[in-house]
């Protein structure tokens, strides 16, 4: 296994009290598979893969609990010089918003460069030829003419290309991309991610998207984990959890979202908001906005039980998943 | 032979909605705003111009949604703002009731105005962080005070709170103790306040969560069942618009490259750049997506500022022909569908316009 999150614990201390931003994710990914991560704001999705990285603000972030392991190597148990090491090289992020993301006084020959330098050792004159190789490679049209140009002259697709570029620069054996296209026009969000999932192929990368869109995980990957309040709620290969999702929170999140090839009826919406993070409800977090909720919701936490009657690996944090799955 | 003719029936009942109901409310006619671009600091001349909006027509009806799709920079926006005359327009008119209200200004703008509503999309940015809800909604009342007099406003504006799904006892709270879904459904009693014909939404929901989405859109819809509103709906999430509007027009660099019925546009579309724009639109469905039909646009969007000559289209359009870069395709229905009873026959602006479903898996 490429990538193994264990039980992972990521908790702010603010001034209103302890925001548990994540409570007991696990998840792994492999060589060559794309893994979804699907949440709403403050689901921690992005926080999750912020610990992962290693680029978490601590303070005031906290671990206090939990594994990540890449290679078999627990990554938490690294020294900073080490795991910088691990950064970019073994494991790369690709940010939504390429254009605050790109330092905007230096040209994008240079960020792209400054990969090589810093990790390779290699001359200014040498890391600007792969720069052009990168570009060339993300298929960015006139790569050698467009090396010395800065990031406000690129388009927002082209922006997001070269955060990939940047992203796939050492080669790294896992990418982690936290909603690459949301900030972009369907039209190019459609050529960004058939560039990345044909990247990833040819270098037989693991991938994380992150991501709210039900849309894009359904193109693209391979296995889902949604998210809910810090925790996962359900996981599953993806076209399982389309067919017949096994807890509330997935099944409204399919319901609510209108269809483009019909006219559908009134919306199904979920009721409620999303909770607060310093006072998470008790028992299933999901519990006051479920409509299957029960007294038992309400006071035990419900572990993620194996979905037994499914012939592929899949689990759902729900007491009555067998009723959702069914129902 | 008996599946045909079932499609015709279905093709004749769709044909024969009634979808016009008296006279249009809202009449666009040629609308264009350019924007000027400068060189120099003292002497400013005009080099060019952003051709933002560069002719667009349509019509809005009584109780209808309208829907404007089209990629960022298309002028969907711009489009927003000239139908609230809060942009000057270039040229073109805006007819409401007969009116022109892009010639208009001072009192009988303010006048016009009250009928014609906006709701914004970032609910964070259009509210002023330091009044309250009360003050926020209330304050409608002080621009137009014959809507309410000065001691029922309170009441009022708690009205209002209930209407939109809001506790009337949050009158007197700050935008920043509501979540996103509760700050757009202040907006949309903001909007609501002055009991307007028409509202015209900005991307109302796309700052929002998906779960909190569908709330807002079931209210908007209630809403418009009970007070006849109008609504012009823009925004990028084609899903939505389809759900929501009864008409959709698809705009690419400041013109409507195809109008018709939420039908017309998404099963029957005729203009290839509609077809690309559905096409790319990934479907929450595992199972479609190797038998979709999927059309990957090459390059970006031109720039307004120089866009192509004829067809607007043409640069990334794989139907691209020596006609396309010399004449400019009218929006009209395509000759061949001329007269013909099929949901092709809607206006589409191209000249080699014919019909693909891109919507359906294969």
């Amino acid at each position: 296994m490429l990538l193994e999150v264990r039980d992972l614990h990521v908790e702010f201390h603010t001034r209103d009290g302890v925001a548990k931003a994540v409570n007991g994710v696990n998840y792994s990914v492999d060589a060559g598979e794309t893994l979804a991560v699907l949440g709403e704001s403050g689901s921690g999705k992005s926080v999750t893969a912020q610990a992962v990285m290693g680029i978490l603000d601590i303070p005031p972030g906290k671990i206090p609990q939990g594994e990540i392991l890449f290679k078999g190597e627990d990554l938490l148990k690294l020294k900073e010089d080490e795991r910088r090491k691990v950064r970019g090289a073994k494991m790369a992020m690709i940010f939504q918003d390429a254009l605050s993301s790109l330092n905007p006084v230096l040209s994008v020959g240079e960020q792209l460069g400054e990969m090589f330098i810093v990790h390779k050792g290699m001359s200014k004159k040498d890391a600007r030829a792969k720069a052009v190789e990168l570009m060339d490679r993300v298929r960015i049209p006139a790569a050698k003419e467009r090396v010395g140009q800065y990031p406000h002259q690129f388009s927002g697709g082209m922006r997001q290309r070269i955060m990939i570029a940047m992203a796939l620069a050492l080669e790294p054996e896992l990418i982690i991309a936290d909603e690459p296209t949301t900030a972009l026009d369907v039209t190019v969000q459609a050529q960004v991610m058939d560039l990345l999932a044909e990247l990833q192929r040819e270098l037989n990368m693991g991938l994380i998207l992150i991501t709210h869109d039900l849309g894009v995980v359904a193109d693209v990957a391979d296995k889902i984990a949604v998210m809910y309040a810090g925790r996962i709620v359900e996981q599953a290969p993806v076209h399982e959890i389309y067919k017949a999702p096994a807890h509330p929170y997935t099944r409204g999140l399919l319901d609510s979202i209108p269809r483009l090839d019909q006219k559908g009826q009134e919306l199904y919406a979920i009721k409620g908001l999303p909770p607060n993070l310093l006072a998470i409800p008790p028992g299933c977090a999901f519990n006051p906005r479920c409509p299957m909720a029960q007294d038992v919701c309400r006071t035990d936490v419900p572990p993620l039980y194996e979905v037994t009657e499914s012939p592929v690996p899949r689990s759902s944090a729900c007491h009555f998943w067998k009723e959702c799955l069914h129902g | 032979m008996a599946d045909l003719s079932t499609n015709d029936e279905a093709v004749a009942a769709a044909l024969d909605t009634p979808v016009r109901r008296g006279e249009p409310i809202l009449q666009v006619r040629n609308l264009k705003k350019h924007f000027p671009l400068t060189q120099g600091i003292l002497f400013k001349k005009q080099v060019g111009a952003v051709k933002a909006v560069d002719g667009v027509s349509f019509d809005l009806y009584q109780g209808e949604t309208l829907g404007i799709v089209g990629e960022s920079g298309c002028g969907k926006s711009t489009v927003a703002k000239l139908l609230m005359n809060l942009e000057r327009a270039t040229a073109g008119e805006v007819f409401y009731k007969g009116q022109d209200i892009t010639k208009l200004s001072g009192r009988a703008l303010k006048a016009v105005r009250r009928n014609i509503q906006m709701v914004f999309q970032d609910p964070y940015t259009s509210l002023n962080p330091r009044m309250t809800v009360g003050d926020i909604i209330g304050e409608t009342f002080d621009i137009h005070p014959e809507v309410a007099p000065k001691g029922e406003r309170r009441r009022k504006v708690q009205d209002l709170l209930d209407v939109v799904g809001l506790n009337p006892e949050y009158i007197n709270r700050y935008p920043h103790q509501f979540s996103g879904g509760q700050r757009q459904r202040i907006g949309i009693a903001r909007g609501l306040a002055l009991n307007p014909e028409i509202i015209i939404c900005d991307e109302p929901v796309s700052a929002l969560d998906v779960s909190v989405q569908a709330q807002v859109i079931n209210l908007m819809e209630k809403l418009q069942d009970e007070f006849n509103l109008s609504y012009v709906f823009i925004a990028h999430d084609l899903s939505i618009v389809r759900h929501i509007s009864d008409r959709v027009g698809v705009m690419y660099l400041g013109k409507l490259a195809e109008i018709g019925t939420d039908e017309e546009i998404y099963e029957h579309p005729t203009h290839p750049y509609t077809q690309a724009l559905l096409s790319a639109v990934p479907v929450p469905d595992p199972q479609a997506r190797a038998d979709r039909d999927r059309i990957i646009l090459t390059g970006d969007v031109p720039s307004p500022a120089n866009p192509p000559s004829g067809c607007r289209f043409r640069t990334r359009c794989w139907k691209a022909q020596d006609k396309c870069a010399t004449e400019q395709p009218v929006l009209a229905v395509p000759e061949r569908f001329r007269g013909q009873k099929t949901l092709a026959a809607h206006e589409s602006a191209c000249h080699f316009a014919e019909e693909r479903d891109v919507v359906h898996a294969g």
